[in-house]
């Protein structure tokens, strides 16, 4: 597909990264001559020069052609604007990210109004995902599959784990296939398990299921989720308004900490039922006076990556019952596992990933559907939600008989309200949901699965 | 350095160099000459090729100084095999000449060392020109077409390409390359045809289709394009000459309709007055002694020397000083940037001429705020000092290669157009040698100088300087 991205910060390096890895046609506009021009040297990419809003500009990068304009400047106005000129120009689709809380409120109806095809607003993901996992600690990440029916967690595998030793298919035999454990990251490798893998403690593992069965078997596991009552942040940034608003709307107490006295007048403004702190929130002292060894969780939501990952480091001594760490820069991810900072929310990573699972379901031929796609463990493995529209080659016939590819794994079926955990028996058929797990970074489609 | 990526596209490009071969082989079956030489050049380049390529590595990342690197040496590999046949078929047989050949070949400079050039086989004859095509548009170019993608090759293509500034068509790397040589094929089968219509051979015509098309020079004949005698070939060749120093991007723009932008082309600009300011001051210098056919000979031989093609259709040796001189400058500027032509480039003397101008101004109101512009877009500071960097390399590979071959007998005039010729890969000398003249005279030292200087000349001269700076191989930083 042709695709062009308007603004190459954080965000639209890292979609440039994950797209021209797929293979599309990319052509990224700056203004910075010099980020241009090392993008261009390190990617198979064409770079433009100059204001992305700018008719000529856009023209120049080939809008009337475009299947995707991406528009992720640090305005929002501007990639507005961008997008309804790239619309009138003749690109099929485009998305804009929209960060401003008042824009948010007015996301859909901006979203209609102006014939935009998505609003991404890497903020609010990023503060939904600290709310889920503030609503079960026990887990490191959770992503959802088919609405909801079907939950992903990433846990660590805890010391007094009962099922330490053992391999998976006795485990399953012990679970009666209820979850599937369907990656597992080990000393910095990352794999998609056979029967016959042991768990070991310290496996940081991807388990599916329904909710229900995921805690069931949390509980076998001894890691269970704790009540959490009240939660400090560090850092009164967009983030943690959204997040605050959530907190506050479950009856969580909130303490923001920031140090820019303006931005807490604000606040305090917005967030009545929140306790909002002037005052360092990297500094430890000004962490112990307002009682963080008291507090149930911790998130720390500064701008700088080195600090949040500093606070959350003293922040984990403490035996509290959640830590969770805002980290943009991914290459920091497997330092981070080794000295305990294990909760990492990167908002660059959410937008990026809500954006390729846009353009995978956009490329994506007629037998089935992208409908959710995340990006595990640095990347380097993919869950796929496909939905099955028509008959293809992998419909109606037992798992056990597909010559599937290497590393790959059909961890969830998900048929009406029924949610199989497939043994070699199971069949997908037409109309089905089916979660593939996968080190191949590449399927659009569920016919690409077997060789 | 990523040393198996290196080793892997290398051995790709001497494959490449084998599967060529096959061309030259056909002709020579179809006129029942010796195939031998052709087979045995041809597998070994594929065998060698073959185990030196190994397999696809799996990181496939190549950062700037690989890319030099890579492109240095593959050129080197390249007049390597390029001079098996012409060994092995007894026709030039002392390796050090024919490696001179291949380089003059796959430069595209068309020097020769051969005395009687009618005497050479059909099959060595078409290979020779086909070293000039596909050294002219750059063989990782054409590699790229089915080199992996993914693999970060940008820097193949900006170390290969000619001219400052090197921009991609389109997104893809691949899609850009498939562009350009599709341009390029088609506008040599152009050529071809046109020259059939113009009554020369087929055989003629291919052969001096593809040396046109690569701004090289080898011919067939002993008389080079003055053999015809038509002023119908002189000036197909001659607009054809002028086409292929044009910068590529603008095919491609009048392809996609954008007139527009082939108006704006400011290096075009610059180029075709060079070429019409030439083409007049030496009609008008030497038409005293052709009667009438001053122009048709004057912008036959700016185009060619222009293109660094090196074409010849009289005895420019006999031309008045002042015409001789125009020659001798316009061997040095070259073509436009993105061509096949070699020179300086017409965009890096503009540049140049600006940014001299530039600072004389400065000088004389210190205050004043200045932008260099340059296709209507501001050039930057670095690139200005890229400029400026190369013309001292270029002088200073000049003065190096000029001393180098001063011992040989020849007097100074002879051997700066040699150096001349060689690094701006057009191909007649002046002076004693003269432009029917060959390089056979020079000794075998000078002709590895000479060989080096073309291949050092065809890419722009920083990749092989590179590739022999001791910095380059240190392990440590």
């Amino acid at each position: 597909m042709r695709i062009i991205i308007v603004g190459s910060g954080k965000v639209g390096t890292a979609l440039i990264d994950h797209l021209a890895k797929e293979g599309h046609s990319l052509v990224v506009i700056d203004s910075d001559s010099e980020v241009i021009e090392s993008l261009v040297n390190k990617y198979d990419i064409k770079g433009v020069c100059g204001n992305g809003t700018s008719f000529d500009i856009q023209k120049e990068a080939g809008v009337d052609g475009a299947d995707l304009v991406i528009a992720v400047t640090s305005s929002d106005e501007v990639n507005i604007l961008t997008c309804l000129f790239a619309k009138k120009a003749g690109a099929t689709h485009t998305i804009a990210r929209v960060r401003t809380p008042e824009y948010s409120e007015q996301m859909l109806r901006m979203k209609d109004e102006l014939g935009l095809s998505m609003i991404v607003n890497p903020e609010l993901e990023a503060a939904v995902e600290c709310s889920r996992i503030l609503n079960f600690t026990a887990a490191l990440k959770i992503d959802y599959f088919a609405k909801g029916k079907v939950d992903m967690v990433e846990i660590k595998v805890p010391e007094k784990c009962p099922l330490i030793g053992e391999s998976l298919s006795t485990i399953r035999q012990k679970l009666g296939f209820k979850v599937l454990i369907c990656a597992v990251q080990r000393d910095g490798e990352v794999f998609i398990p056979t029967g016959s893998f042991v768990l070991q403690f310290g496996d940081r593992i991807h388990v599916t299921g329904s909710h229900r069965n995921i805690i069931v078997f949390l509980k076998k596991i001894r890691l269970e989720s704790k009540k959490i009552r009240n939660v400090m942040i560090a850092g009164g940034g967009r983030i943690a308004y959204y997040l605050a608003k959530r907190l506050l709307e479950d009856g969580i107490n909130v303490k923001i900490i920031e140090n820019n006295w303006e931005r807490c007048k604000e606040l305090s403004v917005l967030l009545s039922g929140a306790q909002i702190i002037y005052g360092d929130g990297t500094d430890q002292s000004v962490l112990i006076d307002e009682g963080i060894e008291y507090t149930d969780a911790f998130v720390s939501l500064t701008g700088i990556d080195e600090e949040n990952i500093i606070t959350s480091m003293y922040a984990s001594q403490l035996n509290l019952k959640k830590v969770i760490t805002k980290v943009n820069r991914m290459s920091l991810f497997p330092m981070l596992y080794s000295i305990g900072v294990d909760t990492i929310v990167s908002p660059k990573q959410l937008t990026a990933n809500l954006i390729v699972r846009y353009v995978r379901s956009m490329s994506a031929k007629k037998s089935s559907r992208v409908e959710t796609l995340y990006k595990l463990v640095n990347d380097q493995v993919e869950a796929i939600e496909f939905s099955v529209k028509k008959t293809n080659k992998v419909t109606g016939i037992p798992l056990k008989n597909l010559k599937l590819k290497d590393n790959i794994l059909v961890a969830c079926i998900i048929r009406g309200k029924e949610i199989i955990v497939p043994s070699g028996e199971d069949t997908i058929q037409v109309g089905d949901n089916v979660i593939i797990v996968t080190t191949n970074t590449m399927f659009d489609d569920l016919n690409e699965i077997i060789r | 350095m990523n040393y198996r990526m290196i080793r892997f596209i290398i051995g790709r490009i001497i494959k490449t160099i084998g599967l060529l071969m096959f061309l030259p082989l056909g002709c020579a079956i179809y006129y029942h000459e010796p195939v031998m030489p052709f087979i045995v050049s041809l597998a070994a380049s594929l065998v060698f090729g073959h185990i030196m390529g190994g397999r696809q590595p799996e990181n496939k990342t190549i950062n700037a100084k690989d890319g030099f690197i890579t492109v240095a040496l593959a050129w080197i590999f390249m007049a390597l095999f390029g001079a098996l046949p012409f060994v092995l078929s007894r026709e030039i047989p002392n390796f050090i000449d024919a490696f001179f050949e291949s380089s003059s070949g796959f430069t595209t400079t068309g020097s020769t060392i051969v005395q009687d050039v009618e005497s050479l086989s059909h099959g060595i004859l078409l290979w020779r020109g086909l070293s000039h095509w596909i050294g002219g548009m750059g063989i990782l170019v054409f590699v790229l077409t089915f080199l992996p993608s993914n693999s970060q090759a940008f820097y193949l293509l900006s170390s290969e390409s000619t001219g400052p500034q090197v921009g991609k068509l389109v997104s893809k790397l691949k899609v850009t390359a498939r562009i350009l040589y599709g341009i390029y094929t088609g506008m040599t089968v152009i050529l071809i045809i046109l020259l059939y219509l113009g009554k020369m051979p087929l055989f003629d015509a291919v052969v001096h289709g593809f040396s046109t098309a690569g701004t090289g020079g080898f011919g067939v004949k002993n008389a080079s394009i003055a053999f015809y005698n038509s002023a119908y070939i002189d000036y197909v060749i001659s607009v054809g000459m002028l086409l292929f120093a044009f910068n590529f991007n603008i095919f491609y723009f009048i392809l996609l309709g954008k007139i527009i932008l082939v108006l704006r082309n400011e290096e075009l600009k610059w180029y075709l007055a060079f070429v019409f300011v030439s083409t007049i001051i030496i009609a008008i210098n030497i038409s005293s002694a052709y009667s009438g056919q001053s122009f048709r000979y004057a912008f036959f031989q700016v185009t060619s020397i222009i293109s660094t093609t090196g074409f010849v259709t009289t005895n420019f040796n006999m031309w008045p000083a002042l015409s001789k001189l125009i020659l001798i400058l316009l061997m040095l500027s070259g073509g436009c940037a993105g061509s096949t032509a070699g020179g300086i480039k017409v965009s890096r003397i503009a540049m140049l001429f600006k940014s001299a101008f530039q600072s004389i101004k400065k000088m004389i109101s210190p205050r004043m705020v200045q932008t260099l512009k340059f296709e209507n877009a501001q050039v930057k500071r670095t690139i200005i000092q890229d400029v400026q960097a190369y013309m001292m390399v270029y002088i200073l590979v000049f003065i190096i290669g000029l001393s180098l071959i001063s011992f040989d007998g020849y007097n100074f005039e002879t051997n700066f157009t040699a150096i001349a010729s060689c690094i701006s890969n057009v191909g007649p000398v002046l002076g004693e040698i003269g432009p029917y003249g060959n390089f056979g005279g020079y000794s075998y030292f000078s002709k590895i100088v000479l060989s080096f200087i073309m291949l050092a000349g065809r890419l722009e001269i920083f990749p092989m300087l590179i590739l022999f700076l001791p910095h380059t191989w240190k392990k440590s930083y």
